[in-house]
This record gives structure tokens, sequence and C-alpha cells, in this order.
């Protein structure tokens, strides 16, 4: 069991959890959670390279490093396990944001509770992108949701009771949809199996049953990636919770969504997806453009972040929606880019409130006089997800539009309509909308004159906030910069196996 | 004159009814299990009857009665003695009162 | 060929905004800005090599005869989609981007020099952000210069993008002041605005043709050098018939998707070099620093729709209604802003205006521009404007710069007389004046007559009209002159603070690029710069010149007779026409239009009643559904209520209604 290097993405998060019981001080407890998390990291680097290394050796298969332990034999549930180039790039950014989160909350209130949850919540997280059971699958989303009640509940801010509980149940409510649609593609492929690639590889869930199945785990994935009109959650949820917590919620947990949609929605059932996109599509595409134009006029920085997020994950569902391996490949590297950046927007979020204690734009002007060091690290990231060049942004907008435009293209050629090509469009739009709500912030919160005189006495980021925000930062350019190495870790996922699914429905 | 099962039947009916009647209606406890004892002793009627009059040659109805009537006494004995702990307790022994087991 | 050269000239800015940004703060200001012009030192000589070499080696790569070829010096993948769609960063070396090359990198150094003195206040102390903005105009000649030598259009979105964040870094680098802040989020968003036509058009240009090479719509391979093409009409009339005629959608809402193409860049152009309607952030950009309005708002950025147009003009060639388009856009735009220009009274507002209405001047000349008229001389005179223009119109600014620096006000009220005192800057800011108003021999004058014989080739109305318009602008700046120069004596009251030349690096920059004004109009521009890179010789047309001539003394003589002598001639201007002045003081109103729609109806219509209704129905509706839950939950826990008697009673009623139905069904 312990030859395989994935079982480590879920041994480690219990390692650290054993640690942070033990720890007697804060200090213990950092020590834990940074070593923890860089070990993280540094296995999801390793397992990258050792990635390339197999592909460039011309491994084929599907998943890689599979392994299968079997869990409860009647219902034939296995702890089964692999990754593609998906996975893993979801692996890196989980433990770049786990790390990240952990300098983030340096000096949060109770730090061991604190910890033991948020160290279980990214134990979920890991053992879903390591999974292709189904069922282990499900189990460690639930294990992902449900500290997330306790830590906005219990270290949140403001009306954190009324958002902890709406969030949870909104969730929940997702996931009993999910729930359904699982049992019923475990009762309906004919393998009797919850092993995804074997049901892929299979395709045998019935037309009819596709039909129901597929809405129910989109939607059920949907709602945590925050798809109108079952993002409600969001702007409370991120509002009230802890700085860490947002930043792995917004940063990893909404990628849960997208993710899921894509390995089990889309992969599983092609050809209820390409029948009900439109749907979804029309559902999405007002996401982008609703989230944004609904960030304009928000005042507190959290809601402008949250529904910013609304309108870029709604991009990312957009996309895979798609169908088609270029806007996948945006759709991944849209995922990977916006948990860079809004982590890195809620982190400084969080920074900004420790110190000045109100989130409201109205209430603050000129910090870029006060914590130059923070002020300059917004500005890159509103620069990162208005689309600028050289940042993540602008490389996954860019290819999420192209291939929209030529799946638009292609099906209003081939005469099936003109939703895709007008969506498109419309989606494009989002790029003029985001400039202008990230710019009225920016110029209100950070540049002008100083608006309140006791912010005077404000200190700029301590060695730790740093830390964080340069990490980030620097993860955001490198993706920004060097898009093509990224690109073909994501592209190479999609052959062969995506294109035969594809292929089925052209 | 020929004395129908009925003639045994109905009274202990009567007899039930007048206990659910006032099960349900008193509010005092004492009353309330007087009428459990109405209703338990029709049942008992009715067991003794039928026995009588359905399988004459056997004895377990007539059993069954005095093991009922055995344990009537015993769940008595112990409600009575709820009864009065809860009237030290609280004054009272009307159930529309005691509504918390927490005193 | 070494591409080592090519590398730097892009490298070099890029390293030293890195440098200067990370590590600025820890090196002196003097340092700062010593380190960033050398740098820019490096890169103009590194630029000057190329075109150089370019023009003048007769390298095969570069040139076959009197034909300039395009060359390739390096592009690598930047990022592949699908099939032969990739964008590529690279280095295209051809007559506009070499030309170019040699106008960013001069305007830059220039810049560079001249903001040593004026980023400091009247002490000398150096202004704070002094590195910042070092590094800034650093990040802007990285992208500016990407963007000429983008060997793809989306290489060259990609730097348009940039060019558009660095100026709003520019615009906004007074940061504590309010007016700059909005400044710079306005050039921000109405350029984005236009990018987002830009964007889709390029979406659609790569769709039908599955590239985004600028070779492969209008060029032509040379046979036997790699990296080498040769501009060509055939390739993008081929590229018209393959690609767009023989798709299945080849139109579209009565034009041709290869028109909707085109004008949908166009918008991009539009937005960046302000053509109305999407003028509106350009005079609001003079909140920057003035030497970024020299560089940015002048010389550079707000010609790269110029330099895009001409960059696709082949493509565009096959699509004359774009042209048409580009034109009336054009001409309406150098009106206005001619028009509006005589009536501002601050003088970078003047100056900016009169750089909205020469870019027109270039558009238009690339409208009007056909093979067959006289050598497509055009394409030749929009390009040979371009190149004058930066260089009298950075010269203008910088002088501005000199003047704001001298008396603390951008507006003329304060100025008045000022000949005396700032020698130096009188005299070239006068070249500069000359030059715009197209007097012989200064540059303007040989770029504006090759201008205006395109327009009357092409049409007599389009001519009238920008003869018009180049009256307007010997007016205009003449005014401008006078009143700042002449006007009335200034009153000097301390002669230790009475206002005066300004130290060598920034009178050393006016003076040279007044010597270039004065002797730029004689480069025999068609031998460099033609449409389809053919070498041409140009004759100056003497009738035209004669008459633009004409024109423009008679504007300067009323210039002068207004305005050069304290009189109240301009008051009753004003007063006879007051509704004209009044709209041309407001600028025609376009910014209170603007500004109704984005607050009134995008903020007002759009934004708030969706955050409305995602608050109150969406978020309601799901709160709705909690609501829903409790309350019914609510409702019937009275049912469980504990009291046995209740239940007893419950059950009583079941068990007889159970009885008598048992005993229906059985009877």
């Amino acid at each position: 069991m312990f030859d395989n290097i994935l079982i480590y993405f879920v041994l480690i998060p219990l390692v650290m959890l054993a640690g942070v019981a033990l720890s007697q001080n804060i200090k213990q407890i950092r020590a834990v959670a940074v070593t923890g998390s860089l070990a993280l990291t540094a296995l999801s680097v390793y397992l990258l390279v050792d990635y390339l290394k197999l592909r460039a050796a011309g491994e084929t298969a599907a998943m890689l490093y599979t392994d299968s332990w079997q869990w409860f034999a009647p219902l034939n549930i296995n702890l089964a396990v692999g990754v593609d180039g998906i996975s893993i790039a979801m692996l890196i950014l989980s433990s770049i944001i786990l790390l990240t989160g952990s300098f983030a909350s340096w000096t949060i209130m109770k730090p061991k509770a604190f910890f033991l949850w948020l160290i279980l919540l990214s134990t979920g997280v890991f053992g879903f992108f390591i999974s292709i059971d189904l069922f282990a699958m499900f189990m460690f989303y639930e294990v992902a949701l449900i500290p997330m009640y306790l830590l906005i509940g219990v270290w949140g801010s403001g009306k954190k009771n009324y958002s902890a509980m709406k969030l949870t149940l909104m969730l929940m409510g997702g996931s009993a949809f999910l729930m359904l649609g699982l049992i019923g593609i475990y009762y309906n492929s004919g393998l009797n199996s919850w092993n995804i690639v074997e049901i892929a590889e299979n395709g045998s869930i019935p037309h009819n049953w596709q039909m129901f199945l597929f809405p129910m785990t989109f939607v059920g994935f949907g709602v945590l990636g925050a798809m109108f009109p079952f993002h409600t959650w969001s702007p409370d949820g991120h509002a009230s919770a802890p700085t860490a917590v947002s930043m792995l919620h917004a940063g990893v947990l909404m990628k849960l969504g997208g993710y899921g949609c894509f390995r089990v929605a889309i992969y599983l059932m092609p050809q209820a997806a390409n029948e009900l996109a439109w749907i979804f599509l029309i559902l999405t595409g007002i996401s982008v453009v609703y989230g944004a134009f609904s960030a304009c006029v928000q005042t507190d920085l959290k809601y402008i972040n949250a529904y910013s997020s609304v309108s870029h994950c709604g991009l990312v569902l957009f996309a895979i929606l798609m169908l088609n391996t270029t806007a996948m490949t945006g759709a991944i590297m849209q995922m990977l880019s916006h948990g860079l950046m809004t982590a890195l927007f809620f982190a400084l979020i969080g920074m900004i409130y420790g110190r000045t204690h109100t989130r409201d734009v109205r209430e603050m002007g000129g910090l870029m006089q006060i914590m130059p060091y923070l002020a300059v690290c917004y500005v890159i990231a509103g620069m990162a997800s208005l689309g600028l060049p050289g940042l993540s942004g602008f490389v996954a907008e860019m290819t999420i539009f192209i291939g929209s435009f030529e799946q638009g293209m292609a099906d209003y050629v081939g005469g099936h309509g003109s939703l895709r090509i007008v969506f498109t469009i419309i989606a494009c739009c989002s790029i003029v909308i985001t400039a202008v709500y990230i710019l009225r912030v920016v110029g209100k919160l950070l540049l002008g004159p100083v608006h309140d005189d006791h912010h005077r006495q404000l200190t700029d980021a301590t060695w730790w906030e740093r830390t964080a925000t340069a990490t980030l930062i620097i993860c955001v350019a490198a993706i920004g910069c060097f898009p093509n190495f990224f690109e073909s870790l994501i592209k190479f996922t999609f052959s062969p196996d995506i294109f035969k699914v594809l292929g089925m429905i052209q | 004159m020929d004395l129908n099962i009925l003639c045994y039947l109905i009274p202990a009916l009567i007899m039930f009814c007048c206990g659910v009647y006032g099960f349900i209606t008193r509010k005092n406890m004492i009353a309330i299990l007087i009428s459990l004892e109405l209703m338990l002793n029709a049942v008992d009627i009715n067991f003794v009857v039928f026995n009588r009059f359905l399988f004459p040659g056997s004895m377990e109805g007539m059993f069954f009665t005095l093991f009922a009537i055995a344990i009537a006494a015993a769940e008595t004995a112990l409600a009575i003695a709820i009864i009065v702990n809860i009237f030290r307790a609280a004054k009272n022994i009307d159930v529309r009162e005691i509504t918390k087991m927490k005193f | 060929m070494d591409a080592t050269i090519q590398i730097l000239i892009l490298a070099i800015p890029l390293f030293m905004f890195l440098f200067l940004g990370l590590l600025g703060k820890y090196l002196s200001h003097k340092l700062a800005g010593i380190l960033g012009t050398t740098a820019m030192g490096i890169v103009t000589a590194l630029a000057y090599y190329t075109a150089y070499l370019y023009f003048f080696s007769g390298d095969p790569h570069f040139q076959d005869g009197t034909q300039r070829l395009q060359y390739i010096v390096f592009n690598p993948v930047w990022l592949e989609f699908y099939g032969n769609l990739h964008i590529n960063i690279g280095f295209l070396l051809d007559p506009i981007s070499a030309m170019m090359l040699v106008v960013i990198t001069t305007i830059s150094f220039m810049v560079n020099l001249y903001s040593n003195a004026y980023m400091r206040d009247h002490h000398g102390v150096f202004e704070k952000g002094f590195q910042r903005y070092y590094a800034f105009l650093a990040l802007f000649s990285f992208s500016m210069l990407g963007l000429v030598v983008a060997t793809n259009i989306f290489q060259m979105y990609i730097f348009w993008e940039l060019v558009g964040a660095s100026s709003y870094l520019l615009i906004g680098f007074y940061y504590t002041s309010p007016a700059a802040v909005s400044a710079s989020k306005k050039a921000f968003i109405v350029t984005r605005f236009a990018d987002l036509g830009f964007l889709i058009g390029i979406l659609v240009l790569s769709y039908y043709t599955g590239v985004f090479s600028f070779m492969d719509f209008t060029s032509a391979p040379v046979e036997g050098l790699a990296d080498t093409f040769k501009i060509s009409t055939d390739t993008a009339a081929a590229v018209l018939v393959n690609k767009f005629t023989a798709s299945p959608v080849p139109m579209f809402m009565g034009c041709s998707v290869l028109t909707w193409a085109l004008v949908l860049i166009f918008m991009g152009g539009m937005g960046k070099s302000a053509m109305l309607p999407l003028h509106i952030w350009l005079p609001d950009a003079m909140e920057g620093p003035t030497p970024v309005s020299a560089l940015i708002h002048a010389a550079t950025m707000v010609v790269a729709g110029v330099y895009l147009v001409a960059r696709l003009f082949p493509l565009y060639l096959q699509e004359t209604a774009a042209l048409e388009i580009v034109t009336v856009v054009g001409a309406l735009t150098a009106f206005y802003a001619a028009m509006v220009a005589c009536a501002q009274v601050d003088i970078k507002r003047v100056l900016a205006f009169s750089t909205i209405s020469q870019i027109a001047f270039m558009m238009v000349s690339l409208g009007v521009c056909r093979p067959e008229y006289h050598h497509g001389v055009g394409y030749m005179a929009s390009m040979f404007h371009l190149f004058t223009h930066a260089m009298f119109k950075a010269l203008l600014f910088l002088g501005a710069g000199a003047l704001i620096h001298a008396v603390h006000s951008n507006n003329y009220t304060a100025m008045h007389g000022l000949r005396k005192y700032m020698p130096v800057t009188h005299w070239t800011f006068l070249i500069g004046c000359l030059a715009i108003a197209g007097i012989i021999p200064f540059s303007g004058f040989f770029s504006k007559d090759e201008i205006l014989t395109a327009c009357g080739e092409y049409s007599t109305l389009v001519y009238i009209w920008m003869s018009a318009v180049a009256a307007l602008t010997a007016f205009y700046m003449f005014r401008l002159y006078f009143l700042i120069f002449w006007w009335k004596e200034h009153k000097v009251h301390d002669p230790h603070h009475a206002p005066h030349d300004q130290p060598w690096c920034m009178t050393l920059p006016l003076i040279f690029l007044a010597l270039v004004s004065c002797v730029a109009g004689f480069i025999p521009f068609g031998d460099f710069v033609t449409f389809n890179g053919e070498e041409h010789t140009f004759d100056l047309d003497w009738t035209v010149a004669g008459i633009s001539l004409t024109v423009a003394l008679i504007s300067i003589a009323v210039a002068a007779k207004m305005y050069m002598k304290e009189n109240p001639l301009p008051d009753k201007m004003a007063a006879a026409l007051p509704r004209l002045w009044d709209w041309c003081y407001h600028r025609f109103y376009w910014d209170e239009l603007y500004m109704f729609i984005t607050h009134r109806i995008i903020f007002g219509l759009v934004c708030k009643p969706i955050a409305w209704f995602d608050r109150h129905i969406i978020d309601g509706t799901m709160d709705a559904f909690a609501a829903i839950t409790n309350k019914a939950s609510c409702a019937i826990k009275g049912l469980q209520s504990g009291n046995v008697q209740t239940y007893v009673w419950v059950y009583l009623i079941g068990a007889l209604l159970l009885g008598t139905v048992t005993y229906i069904c059985l009877l």
C-alpha cells in the first residue's frame, strides 16, 4: 500500500493532524503546518516531474499511478487512486494554497483546533483529487465540506452563523443530488463498479439514464462551482470566513466543483452532456456576466471578490461545456489561475482587514501610502484577475475564448444553432466589466488620498505575510509567462481518452 | 335464562370505554391511573369470558388474567409511588402542569 | 542571422523594469535615473544599429533589389491552441517595424533623459517614487517595442494590453491625486472596451484563417531564404477567397465576415489611437507626468492603432468597406479634435486634442490609400507623418513640460509673454508649432502635404475637409504659441523666482528634437516605407503644397492678429458664437454623455438591479427554502407534545378508523 506515491497525499495530512494534536504551543503548530504543507508541495512537484518523465517515456494510459484497495466488498467500493495531468495540476494548486494559507493564519485565535479542522479539510481535498473511485471521491468531498461549517462558524466574522449554515446546507443540498447521481451511475453502468476509468472506457450508461444522471451530477458539483443560480452561498460564506478558509475555499474547494463536473459529469456521460449542454451553457454564461456586474456595485471587499469568483468559476464551467479540447484546457488553466489569484486576493483582503478592521471600500482609501507592499500585491492580483498578459488570468481566458469561439463557430456553421457563439461573445464582454470593478476597487481602496487618518499608523506586511503573497504571485507570474508548459501538461491528459469520449459525440 | 357471551362483553366494553374516556379527559394523575385500571380490568374480563366460551377445556386465559392482575398491581404501586414523588416535588399532580422532567 | 541584438532590445527594458521595480527602493534616486537612462540609451543604440542594418546593409534577407522584405529574427512558440493556431513571441523586421524601433527608442531615450530633471521639485529634490517612475518607463518601452516587432496578431494583442497597463500605471503615477486616479482608470477601461472589439476581431480572423501570423495574412515567403517574406496583396486576396469567401458563412448582417473582423480590429485601434467616439480618455490622460504624455500619449502608444491598420494593410485593401470606415472615423475625429483644441485653456489638453487630430490624419491617410492612386502614397504618407509627428509632438510636449515646470500651472493664463525668460524653450516650441502647422521646410510640411495629396487623389471632399483641418491646426497651435509666449508681458515679482530655462538634460532633448523636426522632412521616405515594400520616389505635388502652405500662413496670420497682443478680439469671438464656443470648450459634451451612460445606465440600470436581484430574488429564494422548512417544522412540532393523553386520543381515533375501514372492506 505504501509503495504508491499518491497515498502519501492523504497520509501526510493525517500525520499533520496527529502532529497538531500533539503540539504544545503555537510555534509547534506552525512548524507542523508549514513543514507538512511544504512536504506536500514537494511531493506534488516531484509527482509532476515523475509524471512528465513517464509521459515522455511513452506512457499512454489515461491515469497513471493507479492502485486500488478494497474497502467494502459487497458494494464493490474500493479506494482507487490514480492521477492525470489535471489532477496533478490541482494537487500542486492545493498544496501551494495550503502552504500559503498556513502562513496567512499565522496569528489565528485557538490555533490548535483551527489547524486541526483546516488540515482535515485539506485531507478531503487531496483525497478527492487522487481518487478515481466515485464513492471514495464522494466521501472525501464530504470530508472537505463539513470542517468548513465549523471553521466559518467559530473563526468567522460578521453573520458567521448564518453564513456557515447557509454554505453548508446549500453544499449539502448539492451533494444530495450528487449522491443520487453517483448511485445512479453505479447501478446503470452495467459494471457494478465505482471506478471512473472503467466506466468511462465501457461507456455503457444507457442514454435515458444519462439524461437524468448528467443534470444530477452536474448540478451537484455545480453548486460548489458557484453556478448561477446556486451561487449565493459564495458571497456570504466568503465574507464571513477567516482568511485561510476563504483562500482554501475559493482557491481549492470551488475547483472541486469544476473538476467534478469535468471528471464525473462530462467524462462519464458525454452524450447527455452534449444534448443538455445548452441549459447549462445559458446558466454558466449568465454566471460570467452576472457575477461581474454584481461585483461592480459591492462595497465589501470580500463580496466583490466572491462575485468575481462567481464570474471566473462560471467561465470554468462554461468552457467545460464547450466539449472541445482547447476550451477544456482553458478551463483547467482557469481553475489553476483563479485558484492562485483568488487565494492571493483573499489573503490580501484578510491582511488589510486585520489592520483596518473594516472591509468596506468606502471607509478606506490611500492604502498605497500606508502599506505599499500589500497595496502593490493587491494591484498585481487585480491585474491577474482582469487578464493582463504575463499573469495567469490572460492565458486561461484567451485559451477559453479561442476554444469556445472555435466550437461556437463550428456549431453555427454546422447548423447546430448559434447559442455557443452568442454566449462566447457575451462571455468575452466580461473582460471589460472585470476591468471596471477591479480598477474601481484599486482606485478607491489603494490610490487617492488617505481616507481615515487613524490608518496612518498601520504597518506594512510582516515576513510571514510577505512569504504567503510572494509565493502566490510567483506562481501566478510563472503560469502567465510560461503557459505552454502548463498547457502541455494538461493537454496531454486529453489525449487519447478524451478524444475517444468526445469522438462519441461528433 | 341463557347467558349469552354478549352479556359479558358489553359491560366489559362499556367499562373499557369509560376507562379510555377517563384516561383522555382527566387531568388528575390518580384519576388517570384509575382509568387505566378500568381498561385493564375490562380486558381481563374479556380474557376470562373468551376462555370460558370459546375454549372451555383450557385454562390459559384464566392464568393470563391472574398474571395481568399481578402485573397491574405492581404497576399501580410503582405509578402511585411516582405520583407521590411528583406531588412532593411539585405540590401538584395535574398533568397539564407537569411538563418538564427537570425539577 | 544572429539574434542577440534583437533579443537585447526587448530584454534590457524588461530587465530594467524588474530590476528597478523590485530593487529600486534600495538605490538612490539619482542612480536609478542614470541606470534607466543608460539602459534606454543602449537600447536606442541597438535599435539604430538594427534599423541601419535593415535599411542599408543590403542583406538578402532584408532587401531584394528595390523590394524590402520582412524577416523574422526569432519566433519561439509561447502558447499552443489547436492546429496551426499558436501564439509566438517573435521579432519581425520590416520597414515599418524598423522605423518604429527608431521612433520609440529615440523618444523614449529623450524622455528618460528629460525626466531626470523634470521629476524633481523646484529645489532639485527628487519626487517620491522616482525609481518606480523609471521602472514603469522601462516597462512601457518593453511593451511598445514588443508591440511593433510582433510577428503575429496575438503577440500584438498581448503587448497591446501591456502598453495599456503601463499607460495606466504612468497616468496614475501621482496616485494621491484623485484626478490622476480617475484618469488612469478611464484610460484603461475605455481602451479595454475597444480591446474587446479587437479580441473578437482576432477570434473571427483566426477562426477563419486558422493562423495568427501576419505573414500568413499579408505576405508570401521568399524562396530559398528561411523566415523571409515579401509583402503581397495576392496572399491577402488568397486569404479572402480561400478562407472567407469559401467558408459556409461568408456574410454576416449584410457585410462580409472579413469586413466585420477588420472593423472590429480597427475598433481596438480606435481605442488606443483615441478616435471618435473612444477618444475621451486621452485628454484626461494628461494628468500623468508631462514626459509620459510626450512618450505615450503623443509619440508612441497612441499611434499603435495606425500601426495596426498599417500592419494589416494588405487585408484592409481586400475589403475597402473597412477602409472607408477608417477614413470616415478619421476625418470626423480630425475635425472634431481640431475644433475642440481651439477652445482649451490647459496647454496639455490643447496638445492632446492636437494629437488626436494628427493621428486622425494618419488614419485618413491609410483609409484613402489605394495602390492605384499614385503608387499608394497614402500609406507612405501616413507612416511618414507618424514619424515626423512623433518627433515634433514629443518636442511640443517636452516644451510644455518645461513651461509647466517653470510656472507650476498647466494653464496658459499663468504663462503669457514667456519668450524672454525661456529662450530655448521658446525657439524649440516655435519650431514644433511651425512643423505641425506645415510650414516649409519643417518636417510636418512634407508629411502633411503627402497626406493631402493622397486625400486629393481619393476624393475632393476629403481633400477639402482635411485641408480645413490643417488650417485649424495651424490656427490653434499658433493661438497656443502666442498665448504662451506673447499676449502680454510677464510680470516678475521676484527675480529669483522668475521662470527660466531648465537644466541641460531638459533642454538637450528639446534641441535634439527641434533639429530632427527641421531636417526630417527631407528624408526620402518612399525609399524606406511603402505599402508593398517596393522603393518608390514620391515627388512633392507643388500645387497641393502651395495651397496648404497658403492656408497655413493665413491661419497663422489670423492667430497672430487675435493673440499676439492683448486685445478683446478673442472674447468678442467667443461672445459672437456662444453656442459653438461652449460646445468646443466642453469638448462637445462627450464626457458628460459617457458619464451618463456609465453611471446612470450601466451602474444604475444594470449593475444595481442585478445586485439587488441577486440579494433579494436569488438569495431570497434560497432563504425562502430555509424559511419554509423552518416554518413547516414549527407547524408540525406541536404534534409531538409529550402529552400521552393526546397520543391516546389520536391513537384511538386512528384505531377506530382503521377498524371501520377494515370492517367495511371485509363486508
